[in-house]
């Protein structure tokens, strides 16, 4: 199995330039696949897939009755990311991180921006993640979004644009551990030729996130993992992520609250906890005060966050900058707080509850992407150009009923990567999650989740609806091009 | 620890354990039938339930005690929750929730085994189940290992192992009792051929049988539960393993400095197997001494839940 014969079918090709030649820096990578025997690369292939399912690295897909778990389908040709690519990526994510932060931060305090008029008043409030609860609250440091994994696409003019902002609980960074490891075994030898960058210190550097954002006055903070249980799709994720930074991965169960202050249950007695990194969705954390029905979460957490006893990450409420209608105004966001021209661009979104960008919307349903503002995992969207008629009228039915929670946005030509495809190589549609920790200072990880759409055409890379992953080599400032030891 | 992390510890080691037994249960009462050389068909395979304690279950939802019914309702019958498959599932949902305080290696030991209980689930006959039985065991095995090795031997240690040995005195108890249901003993059936091949097996499903015949030579019932019930030294000897688990939950109790009732509930049971004597059991009746027990046992489980697992705001 090699790289001939492969075409990239006129869409930008994460490894291979327009000539049909390799990049640049790609070129080791695709030497060394080349250069492999025949059957080893599906042999690698198969060792990396077995590999995660001995060692039960698998989500739950909900509604899926054949069995609760899956192992994410891994490709083990890895996606790259250039030096120069990544600085401008990484500045960019910081700049986005810094203003949402204060924007999340002034929409919850003092509306600076929404008096000055930037973003319409009625869109911010009367989003379903805008959280009255959260008026007049300030987080220890005023940080909100302690973790982000912003959804990347680059589309066929090579750019990279932000698709999603993920400020709530992003998921995903175990495969980006785990796969790497795996990638190791499998790649060893051009791995380290290509200088990849590490990933491998993300526990450290979380855990050091999660100790700044203590509570003021808090010397050496009890810092816990917050899962909403087994069942929870991301649940292998949470124990992985307790693991690698040796804290107690509670359910809210194994959490009670004493005078104010949230305690863990644990055989010795009650014991203080002071930062939570809480994995369950705004809604369930507190069945006190939001999802009244929630068994998940903690009843009176909430108050004990007010009254600052507890730190969460993320903090709740950020969730209103992550709504798809606002996302849309991110550019200015940008703008009005830093003073800056965004680094990394937006999809161009048309606004349904806006008339003008509605009736565009309703006019060319057939060659936009449709997504509810609130929903996320590939749920709730229609992707025009694969559509059925009846699919396009009931997206239409449901724009016009709650315009409010559509937006609308071209349909892109996502890039494309080589990937195996049974015994062939063939180019399949990815993205890019990259992740940030906001702790002492903005700290992005140099590599990612590349999501690979494993379907022949398809555009869709969430793993609940069929996608793969591939490990992200992020290269360093220097690529060197060694001899590559084919023997190895 | 956090309380409810204490208790899947405890239950993954139970239910693991509770699995080999079953296994070895079957397998040797498999092997045992070709030494007495019981016709397949008219084979004793009711004493296996009954000794499982689930008879009333199996009564409900099966029509007679046939090898392939009863092979299927301890080996793959997930609504029986004690058969094999049911607990490795839950074994491996207990470790799943501590995951991140068991090593790596017990957890793909225990998910290799949750593979494997799939792959075989559609095999019917005890002689197909055979190496499927083997591996149950061996895993086992192979997990205890890990953990000596690879775990830090503190709290969650010792819960595991305290599951262990109280899972295992429980299951070399109804071993014992499965002689009371396999024939009612008339004296001169005693010390018979048939009697020494049967306690052979007894002695082999908790794989004491060499152990015994270092000591013994000869299996003879007075000695076996000699052996069985008292034993000092015999890892699966109900002795033994309460010894153990006391062990274990005294130095859980030391290194949270706490006392906990269920101290003085460890220190009445080993009193009085301190105190037994083999002949009082067995004029008494094995099959009462073993009721007692048992009753003992669920006194410990329970307390054992009060003392750590159990945490109420005061």
């Amino acid at each position: 199995m090699n790289f001939e014969g492969y075409d990239t079918q006129g869409f930008y090709d994460e490894l291979i330039g327009e000539d049909g030649q390799p990049r640049k820096e790609a070129l080791p990578l695709i030497e060394r696949i080349n250069a492999l025997p025949c059957k080893d690369l599906r042999r690698r292939q198969k060792a990396a897939e077995h590999a995660l399912h001995q060692q039960g690295i698998t989500f739950s897909v909900y509604g899926d009755k054949k069995g609760t778990e899956k192992i994410m389908p891994f490709d083990i040709l890895p996606r790259i990311v250039t030096a120069k690519e990544w600085d401008v990526l990484e500045k960019g994510l910081k700049q986005r991180i810094r203003a949402l932060n204060l924007f999340i931060d002034d929409i919850y305090n003092g509306q600076q921006i929404l008096k000055d008029k930037v973003i319409p008043r009625d869109l911010v409030l009367s989003s379903e993640c805008y959280l009255e609860q959260c008026r007049g609250l300030s987080p220890p440091k005023k940080i909100w979004i302690h973790v982000t994994g912003t959804d990347l696409v680059r589309a066929g003019d090579g750019e990279f644009y932000v698709l999603e902002d993920n400020l709530r609980c992003p998921s995903g960074i175990s495969y980006v551990l785990q796969n790497r490891t795996i990638q190791k075994r499998t790649l060893p030898i051009v791995f380290q030729a290509m200088r990849t960058r590490p990933v491998s210190d993300y526990g450290d550097h979380l855990y050091e996130t999660l100790r700044h954002a203590a509570p003021k006055g808090v010397e050496n903070p009890t810092v816990i993992v917050l899962t909403p249980g087994i069942y929870n799709s991301a649940y292998y994720e949470h124990s992985f992520l307790a693991q690698q930074m040796g804290v107690p991965l509670a359910q809210g169960s194994d959490l009670t609250i004493i005078d104010d202050q949230v305690m863990l249950r644990t055989t010795r007695g009650f014991e203080k906890v002071d930062v939570i990194y809480r994995r369950i969705d705004d809604n369930f954390l507190d069945p006190e005060v939001f999802n009244k029905g929630s068994m998940l979460g903690v009843p009176g957490i909430m108050e004990c966050f007010r009254k600052g006893t507890v730190a969460l990450a993320n903090a709740p409420g950020t969730g209103i900058a992550d709504d798809k209608a606002i996302y849309a105004y991110v550019p200015q966001i940008i703008k009005y707080y830093l003073d800056e021209e965004p680094i990394i661009k937006n999809v161009p979104t048309y606004i349904c509850e806006d008339q003008k960008d509605r009736d565009y919307t309703l006019a060319n349903l057939d060659k936009l992407v449709v997504k509810a503002v609130n929903l996320s995992g590939g749920y709730g969207m229609l992707i025009g150009p694969v559509s059925t008629e009846a699919e396009r009228k009931e997206f239409a039915k449901k724009i016009q009923e709650n315009p409010r929670d559509y937006i609308a946005q071209p349909t892109l030509a996502l890039s494309r990567t080589p990937t195996i495809v049974g015994d062939r190589i063939e180019g399949r549609h990815v993205d890019f999650r990259p992740y940030i920790l906001y702790g002492k200072s903005i700290f992005v990880l140099p590599g990612g989740l590349t999501r690979v759409a494993l379907t022949k055409g398809s555009l869709v890379v969430n793993s609940s609806q069929g996608g793969g992953s591939k490990d992200t080599w992020v290269l360093g400032d220097s690529p060197i091009t060694m001899e590559v030891d084919l023997d190895a | 620890m956090l309380s409810r992390v204490a208790n899947s510890i405890y239950w993954m080691s139970r239910y693991l354990e509770r699995a080999d037994n079953v296994a070895r249960f079957i397998d040797v009462n498999a092997r045992l039938i070709l030494d007495v050389g019981w016709e397949r068909e008219t084979a004793q395979w009711e004493p296996l339930v009954r000794a499982s304690g689930d008879e009333a279950d199996f009564a409900a939802r099966y029509s007679e005690y046939s090898e392939k019914k009863v092979v299927h309702f301890l080996t793959f019958d997930e609504e029986n929750p004690n058969s094999i498959i049911s607990c490795i599932h839950a074994a491996r949902e207990n470790a799943r929730t501590v995951r991140e305080i068991i090593s790596s290696e017990m957890w793909e030991a225990i998910n290799a085994l949750y593979h494997l209980v799939d792959k075989h689930s559609r095999k019917r006959k005890v002689d197909d189940l055979q190496s499927f039985y083997i591996s149950v065991d061996h895993t086992n095995h192979l997990f205890a290992g890990m953990m000596e090795n690879t775990m830090s031997h503190g709290e969650g240690w010792h819960f595991a192992r305290a599951g262990k040995m109280l899972e295992r005195a429980d299951k070399t108890a109804r071993m014992l009792d499965v002689k009371y249901f396999l024939l009612l003993p008339t004296p001169d059936y005693f010390d018979s051929p048939y009697d020494t091949v049967e306690w052979g097996a007894v002695l082999k499903s908790v794989s004491g049988f060499e152990v015994y015949c270092k000591r013994y030579h000869r299996a003879n019932y007075r000695h076996v539960t000699q052996f069985l019930v008292l034993d000092e030294y015999f890892a699966r000897s109900i002795r033994y393993c309460v010894r153990t688990a006391a062990r274990s939950v005294a130095d859980i109790s030391k290194m949270l400095e706490i006392t906990v009732p269920v101290t003085d509930e460890f220190a009445r049971l080993e009193k009085m197997l301190d105190e037994a004597d083999n002949e009082v059991i067995l004029n008494k009746g094995l099959h009462e001494f073993v009721d007692a027990f048992q009753f003992n046992l669920n006194v410990i489980d329970q307390s054992l839940y009060q003392s750590f697992f159990a945490l109420e705001k005061k």
